[in-house]
């Protein structure tokens, strides 16, 4: 073959290829299989999240963040409630702490599930979606029961969650947990050994640890490569320095090794899950579970009935709002997907002033060029799929 | 927590002599104020030096201050793994005076970078491609600037006749409102005669 024969091909992956996860335009350009340069488009879904806050009062931003990230929705509330908590200066009491914990892993499982079922079906495994998803119904369910709402629950609002659980609904959490368990062994079973499943994942997309800070990684993406990282064990909040779990982490930095993390995470999450719902059950059995100051946390039904205080505090908070002393935070949590931060600053009105949304998933998805680079063109999703993208987040 | 970020600033100000024009610690996280021109020198030092180890680049982005004379703020965050601290660092600049990029210290930072660039216009010299991220291909203007409108100035619809989207200035059925529910005056402070005495004990 004489050498202008030879050319780069050009493709479009995306954006309503269902391996592209949502809208991801991907524009691939080919040496024969081999991938040579891969320039994402993103920002099909961009829906000015971050502006619309600045319009809003702090309690009706809330909503906006379930929309972020909406496999695990309350977790994004989590990093916002933190945020505006921390220039408010106010404490959650225990249990709404402990009910924040409980609820953050339950968003822990629900993408993990999502994650690793659909990084199979992505290579070829239908079955795992199906037994994943049944799991993923049975936790939206306790999702609406805690607020109402399946995905965006509003819940985790900042002084602490917005209602009460039901003891009912913390026994069926409890009696939910030994069945999940044998799930993830089923799952296990089907996967990890699997030949067709090791070759499409081992030693793809390797990442060095240092090009991981570097890129702006965090979460699995960081501890696959052997980082002892994890936001809940280095810089504890809510009441996780008081829960006992294990954080797996990873030797190659591939995407089976990612993989691995993400089951062995929801083994733990499990037995977090089961640590809150026994102190649920015991020693915070009663008590309030969001700020009792009455300046922040709107006063309940039932007091407004009784109290013209309560009414005044009840309109005022649902039209004004609190003002949050002038102020900038940085609040992270650990998200299913990496690190999600809020950037707050605050001008001491009842708005914020500007809150920059900070997505693990947007530094992740930058770095597709360059791990993706010298893969083949198969290998474009199973790297994608390990990635954990999730396009309401990194388009915000 | 605080001590420790103090003695930090201490030590980052007496390595970087000159460079950080102010650094302030509040709400236990340590921020640096720094010249523009001097952004990659202070990231670069915060990454490679031994007792910092800034080496995880968490996020970069804009803010805008209209009434200020340099309207933009660029937000840096930095995380240290080793030393589990977090550091901000910011520089000011305006619509016409880019800041050095920081892609050659961080290659995370491109699209934290475009971002910045798309969403409020702020200039990023050395980047390897300054182009639009978030916003549609051909959009015009920076929609997180304070003086951009909250409805923009398209809008966008399925046009049956000519069988593509087509672009059309906003036009709304209603003007959009804006509820300012702030109220002009701080709450009442009640002062009880006396009560100044439980504080002192």
């Amino acid at each position: 073959m004489t050498e202008h024969n030879v050319r780069n091909f050009n493709i479009n992956f995306g954006p309503q290829h269902p391996a592209a996860h949502g809208v991801l335009r991907l524009v691939l350009e080919l040496d024969g299989e081999v991938v040579s340069r891969v320039d994402p488009h993103i920002g099909l879904l961009h829906r000015g999240t971050e502006k619309l806050i600045e319009q809003k009062t702090y309690l009706q931003a809330v909503p906006y963040f379930d929309r972020l990230d909406y496999v695990a929705p309350m977790n994004q509330e989590h990093a916002f409630a933190l945020a505006t908590e921390r220039l408010l200066g106010i404490e959650v009491p225990k249990r709404g702490q402990v009910i924040r914990v409980l609820y953050s892993e339950i968003g822990r499982i629900l993408s993990h599930l999502l994650n690793v079922t659909t990084q199979a079906l992505d290579i070829g495994a239908l079955t795992p979606p199906l037994w994943g998803f049944e799991e993923r119904e049975k936790l939206m369910v306790f999702y609406e029961r805690a607020s109402g709402a399946r995905m965006h629950a509003a819940y985790f609002r900042p002084g602490g969650v917005h209602q009460d659980i039901p003891e009912k609904l913390v026994e069926d959490i409890g009696k939910w947990i030994d069945p999940f368990l044998q799930t993830v062994t089923d799952l296990d079973e089907l996967l990890t050994e699997n030949r067709i499943f090791k070759q499409r994942n081992v030693d793809i997309g390797v990442v060095s640890l240092e090009d991981a800070w570097a890129w702006g990684f965090s979460g699995v993406m960081v501890r696959g490569s052997g980082a002892r990282w994890d936001l809940r064990k280095s810089q504890p909040y809510e009441c996780y320095s008081e829960m006992d779990f294990q954080i797996p982490i990873g030797k190659n930095g591939d995407c089976y090794d990612r993989y691995l993390i993400r089951m062995e995470e929801m083994r733990q999450s499990a037995e977090i899950m089961r640590q809150c719902v026994n102190r649920l059950l015991s020693t915070e059995r009663t008590g309030p579970v969001s700020n009792t100051d009455g300046k922040v946390v709107p006063p309940k039904r039932a007091a407004m009935k009784r109290s013209m205080e309560a009414l005044i505090h009840h309109f005022k908070l649902y039209t004004e709002g609190y003002r949050v002393p002038e102020g900038e935070v940085y609040a992270a949590v650990e998200a299913p997907k990496g690190e999600f931060g809020v950037y707050l600053v605050s001008d001491g009105t009842n708005k914020p002033y500007r809150c920059k949304l900070r997505a693990p998933g947007f530094a992740h998805l930058q770095a597709m060029d360059f791990m993706c680079r010298g893969h083949m063109l198969a290998d474009v999703s199973a790297v994608l799929g390990s990635l954990d993208i999730v396009f309401g987040e990194v388009d915000r | 927590m605080s001590e420790a970020l103090r003695d930090l600033a201490g030590y980052i100000e007496e390595r970087l002599d000159g460079k950080i024009e102010t650094a302030v610690v509040a709400h236990g996280e340590l921020t640096l104020n720094v010249a523009a021109s001097d952004i990659v020198d202070v990231l670069s030092f915060l990454k490679r030096d031994v007792q910092c180890q800034f080496i995880s680049f968490i996020d970069i982005c804009g803010a805008d201050y209209p009434t200020r004379e340099k309207r933009f703020d660029v937000v840096y965050h930095l995380l240290s793994p080793r030393q589990n601290q977090r550091i901000r660092v910011k520089v000011t600049t305006d619509e016409d005076t880019p800041v050095p990029s920081a892609t050659s210290v961080f290659p995370g930072a491109d699209w934290f970078e475009r971002e910045a660039y798309d969403l409020y216009g702020i200039l990023f010299t050395g980047h390897p491609e300054l182009r639009r991220i978030l916003t549609d291909y051909g959009f015009e203007g920076h929609p997180l600037r304070k003086d951009f409108p909250v409805t923009g100035f398209v809008e966008v619809r399925y046009d049956d006749e000519v069988k593509r989207v087509v672009y059309e200035p906003v036009e709304l059925k209603q003007e959009f409102r804006n509820f300012d529910f702030l109220s002009p005056w701080e709450g009442t402070d009640y002062v009880l005669p006396g009560d100044e005495k439980a504080r002192q004990g």
